[in-house]
């Protein structure tokens, strides 16, 4: 728990490093006589603040006593791994296969696979989902998502509905 | 006399057949997304904000509003049949709920959890059409110098109130506000922490991005954390004689509920405090109050009354700072105040002079909402049994698939996806280390506010710092942000004089 703690802790230091980097790349202190501070005063000293209160945990880290509470047990890592890994491949699948393809194949890897639902459940929802999405979203509120290599495939909808 | 004829105005709005029916549906679907465990307001409302711009900014914040209340009411569901809060706001409805259901008293539970909802809702909305006006006629003399002071006191609230770790809070104020900074600078108009300069930065980052990421993708990961093995329901049964009892019984409990509707109100009010502690305050307070306390944890019906009262009632109060003074009371009213922004109205007290038909409109629908919110809530009972049934996989997989496309609606970027999965990784490690996230959520949403107020009093003022001083009222807000700011402080202080004081005797 407490390497967890100076983890997280050493890496928002990092990020607000990163902050102050960027920020200063507008004035950072007083205008002077035109009153108050410049464009990048507030992200680059609310950053130093971060910073500084970060660092206040990595410090008052070797003064606590460890816990021995595990932050994540093997079986959890594994879980949560898997599942933000499907999710960034779905959306990274996106913009080549489409919305739809990419959607599918998410719910049923997460029904089949990682839920271990059977066929009836995963085959209703997986047919279910993109037609709600595209009636809601496409015919309803005229927002396309994107489709990728699967766009020639909408045409026909698109006459019908459009 | 002119709030009762603008409130009956707002009455005819919102009891329109069409309205009605946003006021039906919405309060329905809060019930679900409450009753669900895991899922809360703050997910519901999150989830569901991208899906409405197919309707008018009016009738769009009255559906918000009553999915708002529907899922205040659906928390104690899962309290009491699974012994697992639907939300944290229900945590104090499973001390007694949960041995309740056990005893086989699971519907006599969920009546008093329902009626106490309503008691609150209606005491709530009482004071809030009280307090809005005058409210909202103080914050008509406030320039950017009392709005700088009230959003610095909203924070330090976190830290003087909030109850955790305070380098944590500080942290994610910090954090919050230096997200809300992307984008274009307010008053040079530069591009500022653009990060190399990626075009999808310049719009700045949407507090619905984080918000769906936080608490959607976030919130599912955590689900699948600590819901390993598949819950028990227990059945509920309710008949017209048991609902008969359950008013008797309930009739006895009015001191009880009523000192809960107040003190949920005003707590609610509060950003840093909001529903869970006061529905935490309220059980204290009816337990120490009460004449057998020893019965209190062992199914106690005022055990489930006192907070459920205090629940619905903090979640009107926390509208209340939101509509008068654009200042919102709890994470969801920030997205509520996000959406609004996005519909084009300003919350704060123009919004009473300007659009009167809208603010009155809102709170005479949270009435119809809680009317709905318990017969519908009573009436599915059985209906709730069957979805709480539901495995959390068949859940979390269609939330993260609405995440994806409700987070790519709005703007129609890919970009903002990226950052909702990414904002739900970080925030559900970043809660996991027990930072909290509503000063995050809130940050994001008051940081324009904060910065714009901040630099246009130094502009009028030529860099004169104390002017935040100067003014009587910016001055109070200072006062008292400077006050809940030391707080712990001073807290840590008696603490250690306290202790250093007993020392001696032992």
């Amino acid at each position: 728990m407490l390497t967890a703690d100076r983890v997280i802790a050493l890496a928002l230091i990092g990020l607000s490093g990163y902050f102050m980097l960027h920020a200063s790349a507008l004035p950072i202190g007083w205008h002077g006589e035109s009153g108050g501070p410049g464009g990048g005063a507030f992200p680059f000293w609310l950053s130093a603040i971060m910073a500084l209160c970060a660092g206040g945990i990595l410090i008052r880290s070797f003064w606590q006593d460890e816990t021995f509470v595990p932050f994540f047990d093997p079986e959890t890592i594994r879980a949560v791994i898997s599942v933000t890994a499907a999710l960034f491949l779905t959306i990274g699948l996106i913009p080549y296969a489409g919305a739809y393809v990419a959607i599918v194949l998410f719910l049923l890897w997460y029904l089949k696979v990682f839920g271990g639902h059977g066929w009836v459940l995963t085959g209703a929802l997986t047919v279910g989902t993109p037609l709600f999405l595209f009636f809601f979203f496409e015919v309803a509120l005229k927002i396309l998502l994107p489709k990728g290599w699967t766009e020639p495939l909408f045409l026909p909808l698109y006459a019908i509905f459009f | 006399m002119e709030i009762l004829s603008l409130l009956s105005d707002g009455f005819a709005a919102s009891l329109s057949p069409f309205n009605l029916m946003i006021v039906l549906i919405g309060v329905t679907a809060g019930l679900f997304i409450g009753a669900m465990p895991g899922l809360g307001s703050v997910n519901g409302v999150a989830i569901v904000l991208p899906l409405t711009f197919v309707v008018p900014p009016s009738t769009a914040i009255i559906l918000l509003a009553a999915i708002y209340y529907g899922a205040m009411y659906g928390g104690a569901v899962s309290s009491v049949l699974l012994g697992i809060p639907g939300a944290s706001t229900a945590v104090a409805t499973t001390f007694d709920g949960r041995p309740m259901a056990q005893q086989g008293k699971a519907g006599l539970a969920l009546i008093a959890a329902a009626v106490a909802s309503f008691v609150g809702g209606t005491i709530s909305v009482v004071l809030f059409a009280l307090f809005a006006v005058p409210l909202a006629d103080l914050a008509l003399a406030f320039g950017p110098a009392e709005e700088f002071a009230l959003v610095l006191l909203a924070f330090t609230t976190f830290v003087g109130l909030g109850g955790d770790d305070i380098l944590k809070t500080i942290i994610m104020i910090c954090l919050g506000l230096v997200l809300s900074t992307v984008g274009l600078d307010l008053i040079s108009g530069q591009p500022r922490l653009i990060f190399g300069d990626l075009p999808g930065f310049y719009s700045g980052i949407s507090f619905l991005v984080l918000a769906i990421g936080v608490y959607g993708v976030g919130e599912v990961l955590h689900t699948i954390e600590s819901s390993k093995s598949a819950p028990l329901v227990t059945p509920a049964k309710l008949t017209f004689r048991e609902l008969g009892a359950g008013l008797r019984e309930m009739n006895r409990l009015w001191k009880t509920m009523s000192f809960g509707s107040f003190l949920g109100f005003f707590v609610g009010m509060l950003p840093a405090a909001g529903a869970t502690p006061a529905s935490l305050m309220a059980y204290g307070l009816a337990k120490t109050t009460s004449k057998s306390p020893e019965t209190f944890g062992k199914g106690n019906i005022e055990g489930v009354a006192a907070p459920e009262t205090a629940n619905n009632a903090a979640s009107t109060g926390s509208l209340l700072p939101m509509l008068t003074l654009g200042i919102p009371g709890s994470p969801t009213t920030a997205l509520l105040l996000g959406g609004m922004v996005m519909w084009g109205l300003m919350p704060g007290p123009m919004l009473f002079i300007e659009q009167p038909d809208f603010v009155w409109g809102l709170i005479s629908s949270l009435y119809t909402a809680n009317f709905a919110a318990v017969a519908i809530n009573l009436a599915l009972i059985p209906l709730f049994v069957w979805a709480l049934r539901m495995p959390f996989t068949v859940l979390c997989a269609l939330v993260l698939v609405l995440c994806i496309v409700g987070g790519f609606a709005p703007s129609q970027k890919l970009h903002d996806v990226w950052l909702i999965a990414g904002f739900g990784v970080a925030g559900y490690l970043l809660r996991k280390a027990s930072y909290p996230l509503a000063p995050l959520v809130l940050a994001l949403v008051l940081g324009p506010l904060m910065e714009s107020s901040f630099r246009q009093t130094l502009i009028a003022e030529q860099g004169n710092v104390l002017a935040f001083f100067e003014r009587p009222l910016s001055a109070t807000f200072m006062g008292f942000a400077i006050l809940f700011f030391l707080l712990p402080h001073l807290k840590r202080v008696r603490w250690r004089a306290r202790k250093s004081g007993v020392a001696p005797a032992e």
